[in-house]
């Protein structure tokens, strides 16, 4: 069938299978391979994108059911948010392997646009589920908060 | 690649190809007569030339022979080279070499790939002398333009310097210069209080921008016109052949585009990687379970139990174990269980294979270069020159990636070419062929008596190791195999650490009907957490605090001492607890590493384990990059727990009863534990820290348990044991 997505602000309009999930489209249909594969049952959190803001598990999300959704990856990630998201990642060296990382990113960014001081507990509620194999909990718990100093530090300047 | 050249002993600055307008300190030896397998010896001089190219752009590019799984080798060894050449770290690259033994093969291996922790210990004087010898060249081209003397040109965060005249310049613009210069054969090294970046936390990890934008290329991200995205249906069993299959329902699947018998399974191929699984599901197979492996977990721990009741093949011995034994004042018998494991990196396993004029590429994330170069040319009828390896970023490897049978790229090779040989194929695991499909870490069994005497001291110490081989049947047979004993099964245990004056090691390897690989930290993994729970529980009988009951008969290894003072230190050891609180310690020496870690946790009354804090003290000779050996430790803490708490990989009449991460856990973020991190300073060459530090979390952990509720658990993971988290 054919679709019409919005991805990162554009509109993608290709034929695909209506169950097919959103990852896939992604990753294989459109070559967007910043999403990322991990267990295709939402067990992982690797594949996590925004779907209207909200962080969703493509890996399972049919493409067909979010037509006229905004969808939002890793690589159209943008504004506040993220830039702090991402230069707390960067200052403290989070990434190891890097696979779950954009999965990490895109949750971490959406906990900081509806909490601006996360505590321990925010944290854990909104990323326990992302799964990480090298282990790099305690740096992204570390970059959670750091990246809420960040905006902390921006919004008085 | 570029500048593939004719191999010369002195190599040059080259363009590395007119439309890219780069110089290239360094051109690469022809893939050839050489590339296959082979030793490597290490050059005594400096090879500037194939480790470093500097461009037009001042950028300095490391080649980078070891794989970076995420365990921060790019970084590290680029701070190799950007400490000698003193450059900016802001300038630094890297770029992963091709298959080439000979040229970068690992001196400690040999063959190209990294494993064992490996990296840095081989690439330590290679890199900064090849460091030093590109600054020597970039001087003599400064001094030589400029008219002034070598030595009155200095170098100094990537700029080129004549303080007398003023002038100054970056390494590009002189690159080409220096590139008609002779190498030169003898450098002086700097001594580590001239160190500007190793050492120190300055240098942040090169490949933190691609992996937080998600520009970063893996395997599994590689896309190329036409690929045609496979899975492999392989035999449930192990040891089982197809007899028959029928694809017709698969065929139909929209936008699967072809079924092909392979010797490893039937691969469907289609246009994106989910029609290919939709199509696999449609496949009606056969399979001849004859030879098959069809026996169930209990039944397979049964026949090690029966091999570990009768003596087995001398892996170590000291004294009289058989006379000492019987007469001891006090006896510790034990059996010690541990399972299956899978490496379950996070990036499923997956190899393109891309057809050229000349033979094909391999595109992974590729660990055994040689190894798996030779894989895919026997695979696909080639010579293993005709085949290119692209090296791409790993998503973790753990050890999975380094297998002798180069199994998941025989897999894609044999697919690509069933599938004619022309167009280029991915084959992806899906998560549940990662679980399913083997090279797990063996199932061991250790059965283990201690004798101590009326003061308590040990006297005796009687090991049996029941596990099967890595090495048997594998390229690297001769290599991991001595009389009889793969040193992969009874390393960390044949030792004697505890130099107990009447100790006997012995190994059983039953023939392999899983296969079977290395997991991180290899035979450390399992034999670390009985050395070290067994001393602690010999500590508690013989009425002595665990701490000092090891330091007693360490005095020979100072370093491994001094980790278990250093952690017992951090930690308040001997300090009190709150109630349901344990505290344990466990040191340990593996792959020129000196590890001891101090773990506190708390216990609840149902066995819900929380797992609080963890100090760890670490000695891995000069820290290169401190950053990275802490966040190793940090890393290692979590794989650690998932196995000691979670993991097992169980067979119900031979098929493997764990399909995803619900029923093979690991430890997820609220679970993870405040880590400390105390590096010793150290003089000592650089060893590795990614295996290091993994075998001695899970018996600080048990040894904490044990000090919280007074039980041993012998049997992992802890979940089997009633245990939660």
């Amino acid at each position: 069938m054919k679709v019409a997505l919005r991805v990162n602000g554009k509109t993608q309009r290709l034929d695909t299978e209506p169950e097919m999930p959103l990852l896939w489209v992604l990753r294989d249909q459109l070559d967007m391979t910043g999403t990322k594969f991990g267990c295709g049952a939402a067990l992982c959190g690797a594949c996590t994108v925004l779907v209207n803001g909200m962080p969703t598990r493509s890996c399972v999300m049919p493409a067909s059911s979010v037509q006229g959704a905004a969808v939002t990856t890793i690589e159209g990630l943008t504004g506040r948010e993220a830039d702090a998201v991402r230069r707390a990642w960067r200052e403290l060296d989070v990434v190891q392997c890097g696979w779950c990382q954009s999965g990490q990113i895109v949750a971490a960014t959406a906990l900081l646009r509806t909490n601006k001081k996360p505590n321990d507990t925010d944290i854990d509620g909104a990323l326990d589920a992302n799964l990480c194999r090298c282990g790099t909990y305690q740096r992204v718990r570390q970059a959670v908060h750091a990246a809420a100093a960040i905006l902390a530090a921006g919004a008085k300047s | 690649m570029n500048g593939i050249h004719a191999g010369q002993r002195r190599l040059f600055l080259k363009l590395a190809g007119g439309s890219v307008g780069m110089l290239v300190l360094g051109v690469y030896l022809p893939f050839g007569a050489h590339a296959a397998a082979g030793a490597s010896v290490k050059p005594a001089a400096p090879r500037p030339n194939v480790f470093i190219r500097i461009a037009a752009n001042d950028t300095v590019t490391v080649i980078c022979k070891h794989q970076d799984m995420g365990q921060g080798t790019v970084t590290g060894l680029a701070t190799l080279v950007a400490e000698e050449l003193d450059a900016d770290w802001a300038q630094m690259r890297y770029e992963y070499a091709p298959a080439d033994a000979k040229t970068f093969g690992n001196h400690l291996l040999g063959v190209q790939g990294v494993g064992q922790s490996t990296s840095m210990a081989n690439s330590w004087d290679e890199l900064r002398k090849a460091g030093a010898a590109a600054r020597a060249m970039l001087v003599a081209a400064a001094a030589q333009q400029w008219g002034v003397p070598v030595d009155s040109v200095t170098v100094s965060q990537g700029r080129i310097t004549h303080a007398a005249s003023g002038r100054s310049s970056g390494f590009g613009p002189l690159a080409q210069v220096a590139a008609a210069l002779p190498v030169p054969q003898q450098v002086v090294l700097k001594e580590p209080a001239q160190f500007k970046l190793i050492g120190t936390q300055r240098p942040h990890r090169l490949d933190n921008v691609a992996k937080t934008s998600g520009k970063e290329v893996f395997g599994l991200d590689v896309r190329l016109p036409g690929m045609r995205y496979a899975v492999l249906a392989r035999p449930p069993r192990f040891g089982a052949v197809m007899k028959s299959f029928d694809a017709s329902a698969a065929r139909k699947v929209p936008r699967v585009l072809d079924v092909v018998a392979t010797p490893y399974g039937v691969a469907v191929l289609a246009s994106n990687t989910w029609s290919a699984i939709q199509g696999r599901a449609a496949l009606k197979i056969e399979w001849d379970d004859t030879a098959a492996e069809r026996r169930s977990s209990p039944a397979m721990a049964e026949q090690f139990r029966q091999l570990a009741a009768q003596p087995g093949t001398p892996a170590g011995a000291q004294g009289d174990v058989a006379a000492v034994l019987p007469a001891a004042a006090k006896r510790i018998d034990a059996d010690y269980e541990f399972p299956y494991l899978a490496h379950v990196a996070l990036e499923p396993l997956n190899a393109t294979i891309e057809f050229t004029a000349t033979g094909a590429t391999l595109h992974t994330g590729c660990q055994f270069q040689t190894i798996d170069q030779l894989s895919v040319a026997q695979e696909l009828g080639l010579k293993p020159e005709q085949v290119r390896v692209r090296t791409l970023m790993a998503g973790g490897s753990f050890g999975r990636r380094a297998n002798p049978a180069g199994d998941y790229v025989r897999h894609a090779a044999a697919v690509a070419k069933a599938a004619g040989g022309k167009l280029p194929v991915q084959l992806v695991w899906t998560r549940s062929d990662d679980l399913a499909g083997g090279y797990y870490r063996s199932m061991f069994l250790h059965r283990v008596s201690a004798g101590l005497d009326a003061g308590g001291e040990l006297v005796a110490w009687d090991h049996r190791i029941v596990g099967h081989s890595i090495g048997e049947g594998t390229a690297l047979e001769r290599y991991l195999i001595k009389d009889s004993v793969d040193f992969t099964s009874v390393e960390g245990a044949a030792e004697n650490t505890y130099g107990v004056s009447n100790f006997r090691c012995q190994l059983h390897s039953p023939t392999k009907t899983v296969p079977v690989l290395w997991w991180r930290s290899v035979g450390h993994a399992h034999s670390a957490y009985v050395v070290e729970t067994l001393i602690d529980e010999a500590a508690f009988v013989a009425g002595r605090d665990p701490l000092a009951y090891r330091l007693a008969r360490l005095s020979t290894q100072p370093r491994l001492a001094a980790v278990l003072k250093l952690a017992a230190d951090k930690s308040g050891w001997g300090g009190a607890l709150p109630k349901g609180r344990g505290r344990g310690i466990a040191g340990h020496a593996s792959f020129g590493g000196f590890v001891a870690h101090v773990a506190e946790l708390s216990v609840d009354g149902s066995g819900r384990i929380k797992v609080e804090r963890i100090v760890c003290a670490v000695d891995c000779g000069l820290a290169v990059n401190p950053n990275v050996i802490a966040a190793q430790v940090e890393g290692g803490v979590a794989f650690a727990l998932s196995a000691l708490l979670f993991q097992a990989v169980t067979f119900k009449d031979g098929i493997v009863e764990q399909n995803n991460f619900d029923a093979y856990p690991m430890l997820r973020l609220a679970q993870m534990p405040h880590v400390e991190v105390h590096i010793v300073p150290s003089t000592e060459p650089p060893s590795g820290i990614g295996e290091p530090v993994i075998p001695t979390v899970g018996p600080a952990v048990a040894n904490a348990l044990f000090s919280a509720t007074g039980q041993r658990v012998r049997k992992l993971p802890f979940a089997a044991g009633g245990f939660s988290a």
